[in-house]
Protein backbone atom coordinates (compact mmCIF):
# COMPACT_ATOMS: atom_id res chain seq x y z
CA UNK A 1 0.00 0.00 0.00
CA UNK A 2 1.26 3.80 -0.73
CA UNK A 3 1.99 5.73 2.06
CA UNK A 4 0.46 8.58 0.79
CA UNK A 5 -2.53 6.96 0.32
CA UNK A 6 -5.46 9.58 1.83
CA UNK A 7 -9.42 9.21 1.33
CA UNK A 8 -10.63 11.92 1.03
CA UNK A 9 -7.62 13.40 -0.72
CA UNK A 10 -6.74 17.08 0.95
CA UNK A 11 -5.71 18.29 -3.11
CA UNK A 12 -9.21 19.39 -4.62
CA UNK A 13 -9.48 18.24 -8.40
CA UNK A 14 -8.31 20.05 -10.72
CA UNK A 15 -10.79 21.06 -13.03
CA UNK A 16 -8.63 22.29 -16.12
CA UNK A 17 -7.94 18.83 -17.84
CA UNK A 18 -10.94 16.58 -17.35
CA UNK A 19 -11.87 14.52 -20.88
CA UNK A 20 -15.75 14.10 -20.28
CA UNK A 21 -15.64 11.65 -23.11
CA UNK A 22 -13.70 9.53 -20.90
CA UNK A 23 -16.73 7.10 -19.98
CA UNK A 24 -18.03 6.66 -23.79
CA UNK A 25 -14.78 5.70 -24.68
CA UNK A 26 -14.33 3.06 -21.95
CA UNK A 27 -17.99 2.41 -22.87
CA UNK A 28 -17.06 2.33 -26.48
CA UNK A 29 -13.45 -0.38 -25.93
CA UNK A 30 -15.18 -2.36 -23.16
CA UNK A 31 -19.53 -2.39 -23.36
CA UNK A 32 -19.54 -1.57 -19.59
CA UNK A 33 -21.72 1.12 -18.58
CA UNK A 34 -19.76 2.95 -15.41
CA UNK A 35 -22.41 5.68 -15.06
CA UNK A 36 -24.56 2.73 -13.69
CA UNK A 37 -22.12 3.02 -10.33
CA UNK A 38 -23.81 4.92 -7.52
CA UNK A 39 -20.04 3.94 -5.34
CA UNK A 40 -21.97 2.12 -2.21
CA UNK A 41 -18.21 0.73 -2.44
CA UNK A 42 -19.24 -3.13 -2.33
CA UNK A 43 -16.63 -4.07 -4.96
CA UNK A 44 -14.14 -2.53 -2.86
CA UNK A 45 -15.29 -4.37 0.46
CA UNK A 46 -14.84 -7.45 -1.11
CA UNK A 47 -11.71 -6.87 -3.49
CA UNK A 48 -9.27 -9.27 -2.62
CA UNK A 49 -6.09 -6.83 -3.62
CA UNK A 50 -7.86 -3.91 -2.06
CA UNK A 51 -4.76 -3.33 0.44
CA UNK A 52 -1.61 -3.70 -2.54
CA UNK A 53 -3.43 -1.18 -4.99
CA UNK A 54 -3.34 2.28 -4.82
CA UNK A 55 -6.87 2.99 -5.46
CA UNK A 56 -10.41 0.25 -4.30
CA UNK A 57 -12.31 -0.28 -7.78
CA UNK A 58 -14.43 2.20 -7.43
CA UNK A 59 -12.53 4.78 -7.13
CA UNK A 60 -11.03 3.91 -10.58
CA UNK A 61 -14.62 4.10 -11.37
CA UNK A 62 -15.08 7.60 -10.06
CA UNK A 63 -11.65 8.53 -11.80
CA UNK A 64 -13.36 8.09 -14.79
CA UNK A 65 -16.02 9.51 -14.45
CA UNK A 66 -15.02 12.67 -13.41
CA UNK A 67 -12.89 12.67 -16.55
CA UNK A 68 -9.03 12.09 -14.69
CA UNK A 69 -7.94 9.62 -17.64
CA UNK A 70 -4.16 10.03 -16.46
CA UNK A 71 -5.08 9.06 -13.17
CA UNK A 72 -6.97 6.50 -14.06
CA UNK A 73 -4.64 5.32 -16.84
CA UNK A 74 -1.80 5.19 -14.70
CA UNK A 75 -3.11 3.28 -11.43
CA UNK A 76 -1.67 0.26 -10.01
CA UNK A 77 -5.17 -1.34 -9.87
CA UNK A 78 -5.89 -1.65 -13.88
CA UNK A 79 -3.00 -4.09 -13.51
CA UNK A 80 -3.59 -5.75 -10.50
CA UNK A 81 -6.85 -6.66 -10.66
CA UNK A 82 -6.92 -10.17 -11.45
CA UNK A 83 -10.64 -10.39 -13.10
CA UNK A 84 -11.91 -12.94 -10.31
CA UNK A 85 -15.31 -11.14 -10.72
CA UNK A 86 -15.77 -11.63 -6.76
CA UNK A 87 -16.49 -7.98 -7.16
CA UNK A 88 -18.98 -8.00 -10.00
CA UNK A 89 -21.05 -10.66 -8.44
CA UNK A 90 -21.36 -8.26 -5.33
CA UNK A 91 -22.61 -4.99 -7.40
CA UNK A 92 -25.96 -4.21 -7.25
CA UNK A 93 -25.80 -2.74 -10.29
CA UNK A 94 -24.47 -5.38 -11.74
CA UNK A 95 -21.22 -3.93 -13.30
CA UNK A 96 -18.95 -5.77 -15.03
CA UNK A 97 -15.39 -4.57 -12.83
CA UNK A 98 -13.54 -6.98 -14.85
CA UNK A 99 -14.26 -5.92 -18.37
CA UNK A 100 -13.80 -2.26 -16.88
CA UNK A 101 -10.42 -2.96 -16.08
CA UNK A 102 -9.86 -4.39 -19.16
CA UNK A 103 -10.55 -1.17 -20.99
CA UNK A 104 -8.67 0.68 -19.28
CA UNK A 105 -5.35 -1.30 -19.80
CA UNK A 106 -6.06 -1.50 -23.39
CA UNK A 107 -6.41 2.04 -23.41
CA UNK A 108 -3.20 2.80 -21.02
CA UNK A 109 -1.16 0.24 -23.85
CA UNK A 110 -3.00 2.32 -26.76
CA UNK A 111 -1.65 5.73 -25.18
CA UNK A 112 1.74 4.18 -23.59
CA UNK A 113 1.54 6.18 -20.59
CA UNK A 114 2.91 5.08 -17.34
CA UNK A 115 2.36 1.74 -17.04
CA UNK A 116 2.14 1.24 -13.24
CA UNK A 117 3.12 -2.27 -12.95
CA UNK A 118 5.32 -2.99 -15.99
CA UNK A 119 6.23 -6.37 -14.91
CA UNK A 120 2.37 -7.48 -15.33
CA UNK A 121 1.85 -6.52 -18.38
CA UNK A 122 5.57 -7.91 -19.38
CA UNK A 123 4.40 -10.98 -17.77
CA UNK A 124 1.26 -10.93 -20.42
CA UNK A 125 3.71 -10.30 -23.65
CA UNK A 126 5.72 -13.03 -22.62
CA UNK A 127 2.26 -15.36 -21.94
CA UNK A 128 0.80 -14.41 -25.76
CA UNK A 129 4.59 -14.68 -26.95
CA UNK A 130 4.46 -18.23 -26.26
CA UNK A 131 0.93 -18.73 -27.61
CA UNK A 132 2.36 -16.97 -30.60
CA UNK A 133 4.75 -19.45 -31.53
CA UNK A 134 3.06 -22.50 -30.25
CA UNK A 135 -0.50 -21.96 -30.21
CA UNK A 136 -0.50 -23.29 -26.45
CA UNK A 137 1.67 -21.43 -23.51
CA UNK A 138 4.98 -22.78 -22.48
CA UNK A 139 5.57 -22.10 -18.88
CA UNK A 140 8.94 -22.58 -19.17
CA UNK A 141 9.76 -20.25 -21.50
CA UNK A 142 7.16 -17.77 -20.33
CA UNK A 143 9.40 -17.90 -17.16
CA UNK A 144 12.76 -17.84 -18.62
CA UNK A 145 11.90 -15.34 -20.68
CA UNK A 146 10.27 -13.12 -18.12
CA UNK A 147 13.47 -13.38 -15.59
CA UNK A 148 15.56 -12.56 -18.53
CA UNK A 149 13.52 -9.63 -19.27
CA UNK A 150 14.20 -8.46 -15.22
CA UNK A 151 17.85 -9.66 -15.44
CA UNK A 152 17.01 -11.87 -12.26
CA UNK A 153 17.46 -15.61 -12.39
CA UNK A 154 17.09 -16.26 -8.60
CA UNK A 155 14.34 -15.54 -6.88
CA UNK A 156 12.39 -18.23 -7.85
CA UNK A 157 15.10 -20.76 -8.84
CA UNK A 158 14.06 -22.88 -5.59
CA UNK A 159 10.54 -23.31 -7.02
CA UNK A 160 11.22 -23.17 -10.11
CA UNK A 161 13.51 -26.36 -9.93
CA UNK A 162 11.12 -28.20 -7.38
CA UNK A 163 8.55 -27.65 -10.06
CA UNK A 164 10.82 -28.95 -12.70
CA UNK A 165 11.72 -32.29 -10.64
CA UNK A 166 7.87 -33.14 -10.11
CA UNK A 167 7.30 -32.90 -14.30
CA UNK A 168 5.32 -29.53 -13.97
CA UNK A 169 7.55 -27.37 -16.15
CA UNK A 170 8.10 -29.44 -19.28
CA UNK A 171 11.16 -28.57 -21.33
CA UNK A 172 9.83 -29.15 -24.89
CA UNK A 173 6.12 -26.74 -25.50
CA UNK A 174 2.91 -28.41 -25.92
CA UNK A 175 2.57 -27.41 -30.16
CA UNK A 176 -0.38 -27.36 -31.93
CA UNK A 177 -0.47 -28.56 -35.96
CA UNK A 178 -2.43 -25.72 -37.02
CA UNK A 179 -0.01 -22.75 -36.02
CA UNK A 180 -1.09 -20.46 -39.45
CA UNK A 181 -4.14 -20.26 -37.74
CA UNK A 182 -2.57 -18.82 -34.83
CA UNK A 183 -0.37 -17.11 -36.85
CA UNK A 184 -2.75 -15.58 -38.42
CA UNK A 185 -4.58 -13.96 -35.53
CA UNK A 186 -1.52 -12.47 -34.69
CA UNK A 187 -0.99 -10.60 -37.81
CA UNK A 188 0.16 -6.89 -37.09
CA UNK A 189 -3.26 -4.93 -36.60
CA UNK A 190 -4.23 -1.68 -38.47
CA UNK A 191 -4.19 0.26 -34.87
CA UNK A 192 -0.37 -0.71 -34.39
CA UNK A 193 -0.75 -2.57 -31.00
CA UNK A 194 1.18 -4.78 -30.22
CA UNK A 195 0.53 -7.83 -28.11
CA UNK A 196 3.71 -9.54 -27.70
CA UNK B 1 -20.33 -50.61 -11.95
CA UNK B 2 -22.13 -49.21 -15.23
CA UNK B 3 -22.19 -51.61 -18.18
CA UNK B 4 -23.97 -49.22 -20.15
CA UNK B 5 -21.72 -47.72 -23.30
CA UNK B 6 -19.88 -45.12 -22.31
CA UNK B 7 -21.08 -41.38 -23.59
CA UNK B 8 -18.60 -38.88 -25.72
CA UNK B 9 -17.99 -36.20 -24.77
CA UNK B 10 -15.74 -33.43 -26.07
CA UNK B 11 -13.05 -32.16 -23.73
CA UNK B 12 -10.71 -29.14 -23.82
CA UNK B 13 -7.60 -29.62 -21.30
CA UNK B 14 -6.08 -26.35 -21.52
CA UNK B 15 -2.47 -25.69 -20.97
CA UNK B 16 -2.63 -26.08 -17.44
CA UNK B 17 -4.08 -29.75 -17.61
CA UNK B 18 -1.86 -30.66 -20.26
CA UNK B 19 1.30 -29.48 -18.40
CA UNK B 20 1.46 -28.16 -15.00
CA UNK B 21 -1.52 -30.43 -13.82
CA UNK B 22 -1.81 -33.20 -15.40
CA UNK B 23 -2.83 -35.14 -12.08
CA UNK B 24 -5.71 -33.35 -12.70
CA UNK B 25 -6.33 -34.34 -16.19
CA UNK B 26 -5.48 -37.57 -15.39
CA UNK B 27 -7.35 -38.34 -12.24
CA UNK B 28 -10.35 -37.11 -14.11
CA UNK B 29 -10.17 -38.96 -17.19
CA UNK B 30 -10.20 -42.11 -14.56
CA UNK B 31 -13.15 -40.70 -13.43
CA UNK B 32 -15.16 -39.98 -15.83
CA UNK B 33 -14.34 -43.07 -17.63
CA UNK B 34 -15.53 -44.81 -14.43
CA UNK B 35 -19.19 -43.37 -14.49
CA UNK B 36 -19.23 -44.09 -18.06
CA UNK B 37 -18.37 -41.16 -19.86
CA UNK B 38 -15.57 -41.03 -22.85
CA UNK B 39 -14.05 -37.25 -22.89
CA UNK B 40 -12.60 -36.75 -25.77
CA UNK B 41 -9.71 -34.20 -26.10
CA UNK B 42 -10.66 -31.51 -28.58
CA UNK B 43 -8.40 -31.83 -31.99
CA UNK B 44 -5.69 -29.57 -31.97
CA UNK B 45 -6.86 -27.40 -29.44
CA UNK B 46 -5.20 -24.10 -28.83
CA UNK B 47 -4.50 -21.86 -25.58
CA UNK B 48 -8.07 -19.86 -24.56
CA UNK B 49 -5.92 -16.80 -24.20
CA UNK B 50 -6.04 -16.73 -20.42
CA UNK B 51 -5.57 -13.69 -18.27
CA UNK B 52 -2.79 -12.22 -20.89
CA UNK B 53 -5.13 -11.95 -23.82
CA UNK B 54 -7.88 -9.58 -22.91
CA UNK B 55 -5.38 -7.53 -20.66
CA UNK B 56 -4.36 -6.43 -23.83
CA UNK B 57 -6.51 -6.80 -26.61
CA UNK B 58 -10.23 -7.87 -26.70
CA UNK B 59 -10.22 -9.09 -30.57
CA UNK B 60 -7.11 -11.37 -29.78
CA UNK B 61 -8.53 -12.78 -26.71
CA UNK B 62 -12.11 -13.67 -28.83
CA UNK B 63 -9.69 -15.25 -31.54
CA UNK B 64 -8.26 -17.92 -29.36
CA UNK B 65 -10.85 -18.47 -27.76
CA UNK B 66 -13.34 -18.85 -30.79
CA UNK B 67 -11.21 -20.79 -32.76
CA UNK B 68 -11.73 -23.79 -29.83
CA UNK B 69 -15.18 -23.23 -30.49
CA UNK B 70 -14.85 -23.67 -33.92
CA UNK B 71 -13.32 -27.14 -33.66
CA UNK B 72 -16.09 -28.67 -31.31
CA UNK B 73 -18.11 -31.17 -33.32
CA UNK B 74 -21.28 -30.44 -33.69
CA UNK B 75 -24.46 -32.53 -31.02
CA UNK B 76 -22.49 -33.08 -28.42
CA UNK B 77 -21.51 -30.54 -25.25
CA UNK B 78 -17.76 -29.27 -24.68
CA UNK B 79 -16.54 -29.81 -21.34
CA UNK B 80 -13.57 -28.15 -19.24
CA UNK B 81 -12.08 -28.62 -16.15
CA UNK B 82 -10.09 -25.41 -15.87
CA UNK B 83 -12.51 -22.87 -14.45
CA UNK B 84 -10.51 -20.17 -16.42
CA UNK B 85 -10.60 -22.06 -19.59
CA UNK B 86 -14.64 -22.54 -19.10
CA UNK B 87 -15.20 -18.56 -18.68
CA UNK B 88 -13.00 -17.43 -21.82
CA UNK B 89 -15.28 -20.07 -23.83
CA UNK B 90 -18.37 -19.37 -22.73
CA UNK B 91 -17.91 -15.63 -22.79
CA UNK B 92 -16.77 -15.93 -26.68
CA UNK B 93 -19.92 -18.37 -27.40
CA UNK B 94 -22.25 -15.24 -25.62
CA UNK B 95 -20.56 -12.67 -27.41
CA UNK B 96 -20.88 -14.75 -30.60
CA UNK B 97 -24.72 -15.39 -30.24
CA UNK B 98 -25.35 -12.20 -29.64
CA UNK B 99 -23.03 -10.73 -32.18
CA UNK B 100 -24.04 -10.71 -36.04
CA UNK B 101 -20.72 -8.96 -37.08
CA UNK B 102 -18.45 -10.84 -34.75
CA UNK B 103 -20.09 -14.49 -35.93
CA UNK B 104 -19.53 -13.07 -39.63
CA UNK B 105 -15.93 -12.38 -38.31
CA UNK B 106 -15.78 -15.88 -36.72
CA UNK B 107 -17.18 -17.69 -39.74
CA UNK B 108 -14.97 -15.49 -42.49
CA UNK B 109 -11.76 -16.28 -39.75
CA UNK B 110 -12.59 -19.87 -39.77
CA UNK B 111 -14.20 -21.07 -42.27
CA UNK B 112 -16.38 -23.40 -40.53
CA UNK B 113 -19.80 -22.59 -39.14
CA UNK B 114 -21.11 -21.25 -36.21
CA UNK B 115 -22.70 -23.49 -33.76
CA UNK B 116 -25.41 -21.51 -31.89
CA UNK B 117 -26.62 -24.59 -29.57
CA UNK B 118 -22.85 -25.60 -28.63
CA UNK B 119 -23.29 -26.83 -24.87
CA UNK B 120 -20.01 -25.32 -22.95
CA UNK B 121 -19.61 -26.66 -19.24
CA UNK B 122 -17.97 -27.56 -16.66
CA UNK B 123 -17.25 -31.34 -15.10
CA UNK B 124 -19.70 -30.10 -11.75
CA UNK B 125 -22.34 -30.13 -14.53
CA UNK B 126 -22.01 -33.72 -15.39
CA UNK B 127 -21.51 -34.72 -12.06
CA UNK B 128 -24.23 -33.11 -10.61
CA UNK B 129 -27.00 -35.27 -9.69
CA UNK B 130 -25.34 -38.22 -10.28
CA UNK B 131 -24.97 -41.02 -7.55
CA UNK B 132 -21.23 -41.93 -7.33
CA UNK B 133 -21.35 -43.85 -4.74
CA UNK B 134 -23.35 -46.42 -6.87
CA UNK B 135 -20.56 -46.31 -8.78
CA UNK B 136 -17.52 -47.24 -6.04
CA UNK B 137 -16.65 -51.03 -5.89
CA UNK B 138 -18.78 -52.85 -2.95
CA UNK B 139 -20.49 -49.63 -2.31
CA UNK B 140 -18.02 -49.06 0.34
CA UNK B 141 -17.70 -45.00 1.68
CA UNK B 142 -14.31 -44.88 1.42
CA UNK B 143 -13.54 -41.25 2.21
CA UNK B 144 -14.96 -42.05 5.79
CA UNK B 145 -12.85 -40.36 8.30
CA UNK B 146 -11.05 -37.35 5.78
CA UNK B 147 -12.17 -34.21 7.02
CA UNK B 148 -11.75 -31.27 3.88
CA UNK B 149 -11.96 -27.57 3.64
CA UNK B 150 -13.60 -27.00 -0.01
CA UNK B 151 -11.73 -24.63 -1.76
CA UNK B 152 -13.31 -23.26 -4.80
CA UNK B 153 -11.34 -19.87 -5.32
CA UNK B 154 -12.85 -17.53 -7.74
CA UNK B 155 -14.83 -20.53 -9.74
CA UNK B 156 -18.45 -19.49 -8.64
CA UNK B 157 -17.64 -16.22 -9.67
CA UNK B 158 -19.61 -14.71 -13.24
CA UNK B 159 -19.39 -11.74 -14.65
CA UNK B 160 -22.58 -10.17 -15.19
CA UNK B 161 -23.37 -11.23 -18.42
CA UNK B 162 -22.90 -14.61 -17.86
CA UNK B 163 -24.66 -14.83 -14.71
CA UNK B 164 -27.39 -16.89 -16.06
CA UNK B 165 -25.00 -20.05 -16.21
CA UNK B 166 -24.94 -22.33 -13.10
CA UNK B 167 -22.83 -22.06 -10.53
CA UNK B 168 -21.64 -24.97 -7.78
CA UNK B 169 -22.09 -23.46 -4.75
CA UNK B 170 -21.82 -26.63 -2.00
CA UNK B 171 -21.25 -29.06 -4.76
CA UNK B 172 -17.87 -30.34 -4.39
CA UNK B 173 -18.97 -30.27 0.18
CA UNK B 174 -22.46 -32.43 -1.39
CA UNK B 175 -20.39 -34.88 -3.56
CA UNK B 176 -17.64 -36.17 -1.12
CA UNK B 177 -20.04 -36.10 1.98
CA UNK B 178 -22.12 -38.91 0.16
CA UNK B 179 -18.69 -40.76 -0.12
CA UNK B 180 -17.90 -40.19 3.36
CA UNK B 181 -15.83 -37.23 3.87
CA UNK B 182 -16.52 -34.41 6.27
CA UNK B 183 -16.48 -30.77 5.11
CA UNK B 184 -15.44 -28.91 7.49
CA UNK B 185 -16.79 -24.93 7.25
CA UNK B 186 -14.13 -22.04 6.98
CA UNK B 187 -14.04 -18.69 5.24
CA UNK B 188 -11.74 -18.62 2.17
CA UNK B 189 -13.88 -21.04 0.46
CA UNK B 190 -14.24 -18.52 -2.24
CA UNK B 191 -11.24 -16.42 -1.81
CA UNK B 192 -8.85 -15.87 -4.62
CA UNK B 193 -5.67 -17.65 -5.42
CA UNK B 194 -3.98 -14.49 -6.98
CA UNK B 195 -3.59 -16.29 -9.96
CA UNK B 196 -0.93 -14.44 -12.40
CA UNK B 197 0.08 -12.28 -9.80
CA UNK B 198 2.16 -15.43 -8.47
CA UNK B 199 4.95 -14.31 -11.22
CA UNK B 200 5.07 -10.81 -11.42
CA UNK B 201 3.93 -9.79 -7.50
CA UNK B 202 5.01 -12.97 -5.45
CA UNK B 203 4.47 -10.42 -2.77
CA UNK B 204 1.06 -10.37 -2.78
CA UNK B 205 0.37 -13.57 -3.56
CA UNK B 206 2.44 -15.03 -0.71
CA UNK B 207 0.77 -13.36 1.98
CA UNK B 208 -2.40 -14.33 0.67
CA UNK B 209 -1.14 -17.98 0.16
CA UNK B 210 -0.42 -17.97 3.88
CA UNK B 211 -3.80 -16.61 5.29
CA UNK B 212 -5.26 -19.22 3.14
CA UNK B 213 -3.61 -22.27 4.26
CA UNK B 214 -3.20 -21.09 7.97
CA UNK B 215 -7.31 -20.95 7.57
CA UNK B 216 -7.19 -24.46 6.64
CA UNK B 217 -5.14 -25.23 9.54
CA UNK B 218 -7.40 -23.77 11.72
CA UNK B 219 -10.59 -25.11 11.01
CA UNK B 220 -8.64 -28.71 12.06
CA UNK B 221 -8.94 -30.44 8.66
CA UNK B 222 -6.92 -33.13 6.55
CA UNK B 223 -6.34 -31.27 4.04
CA UNK B 224 -7.82 -28.47 1.26
CA UNK B 225 -9.81 -29.68 -1.87
CA UNK B 226 -9.71 -27.68 -4.88
CA UNK B 227 -10.74 -28.33 -8.15
CA UNK B 228 -9.02 -25.55 -9.83
CA UNK B 229 -5.58 -26.23 -11.35
CA UNK B 230 -4.26 -22.36 -11.17
CA UNK B 231 -5.06 -22.36 -7.09
CA UNK B 232 -3.53 -25.74 -6.53
CA UNK B 233 -0.90 -24.52 -7.81
CA UNK B 234 -0.56 -21.19 -5.94
CA UNK B 235 -1.08 -22.82 -3.12
CA UNK B 236 2.00 -25.20 -3.35
CA UNK B 237 4.21 -23.10 -4.57
CA UNK B 238 3.69 -19.58 -3.11
CA UNK B 239 3.26 -20.77 0.81
CA UNK B 240 5.65 -20.02 3.15
CA UNK B 241 4.42 -21.21 6.39
CA UNK B 242 6.08 -23.58 8.18
CA UNK B 243 3.66 -26.16 8.12
CA UNK B 244 1.87 -26.33 5.33
CA UNK B 245 -1.32 -29.13 4.70
CA UNK B 246 -1.60 -30.79 1.25
CA UNK B 247 -4.15 -29.88 -1.82
CA UNK B 248 -5.58 -32.76 -3.59
CA UNK B 249 -7.63 -32.27 -6.93
CA UNK B 250 -11.05 -32.79 -6.06
CA UNK B 251 -11.23 -35.28 -9.19
CA UNK B 252 -8.03 -37.20 -7.59
CA UNK B 253 -9.90 -37.62 -4.36
CA UNK B 254 -13.40 -39.27 -6.39
CA UNK B 255 -11.01 -41.46 -7.87
CA UNK B 256 -9.77 -42.76 -4.91
CA UNK B 257 -13.25 -42.81 -3.41
CA UNK B 258 -14.24 -45.20 -6.85
CA UNK B 259 -11.33 -47.58 -6.02
CA UNK B 260 -9.26 -46.06 -8.68
CA UNK B 261 -5.46 -47.96 -8.68
CA UNK B 262 -4.31 -45.57 -11.24
CA UNK B 263 -3.11 -42.67 -8.90
CA UNK B 264 1.01 -43.58 -8.62
CA UNK B 265 2.23 -40.83 -11.33
CA UNK B 266 -0.80 -38.41 -8.92
CA UNK B 267 0.28 -38.13 -6.09
CA UNK B 268 4.10 -37.89 -6.88
CA UNK B 269 3.66 -34.99 -8.93
CA UNK B 270 2.43 -33.09 -5.94
CA UNK B 271 5.07 -30.39 -4.45
CA UNK B 272 2.97 -30.87 -0.80
CA UNK B 273 3.32 -34.38 -0.37
CA UNK B 274 -0.09 -36.16 0.11
CA UNK B 275 0.71 -39.76 0.27
CA UNK B 276 1.06 -39.76 3.94
CA UNK B 277 -2.26 -38.61 4.99
CA UNK B 278 -3.96 -40.87 2.11
CA UNK B 279 -2.46 -43.83 3.35
CA UNK B 280 -3.24 -43.18 6.75
CA UNK B 281 -6.69 -42.76 5.81
CA UNK B 282 -6.64 -46.35 4.15
CA UNK B 283 -7.07 -44.71 0.51
CA UNK B 284 -3.98 -45.63 -0.60
CA UNK B 285 -1.43 -48.20 -0.03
Amino acid sequence: MKADRQFPSKELIKSNHLNLDFVSEIEKISGVNINKCYHCKTCAGGCHFYQTTDYPPNSVIRLAQLGLRNEALECSTIWLCVGCHTCSIQCPMGIDMAGFMDGLRQIAIREEVVIAEPDILNFHRDVLHTIKRHGRTHKLEVMLRYKARKWDWFSDLAVGLKMFSKGKLHLMPSKIKAIGEIRKIFAPRPDGVIYE
Amino acid sequence: MNRKASIDLSFFPGCSLDTTATENNLSLNSLFNRIGYNLVELDDWNCCGSSSAHSINSELASDLATRNLSLAPKGRPLVAACPSCLLRLQDAHFHLKKNDEERLRYEERWGRPFDPELKILHFFEILDGIDLLSFAKDRTKRLDGLRFVPYYGCMLAHPPDLTREKEYHGLMEKILASLGATPLSWPHASQCCGTFLSVARPDIVTPLVDRIIQGARDAGTDCIITACAMCHLNLEVRCSLKKTIPTLYFTEVLSLALGSDEHKTWFSRHLVDPKPLLRSKGLIQ
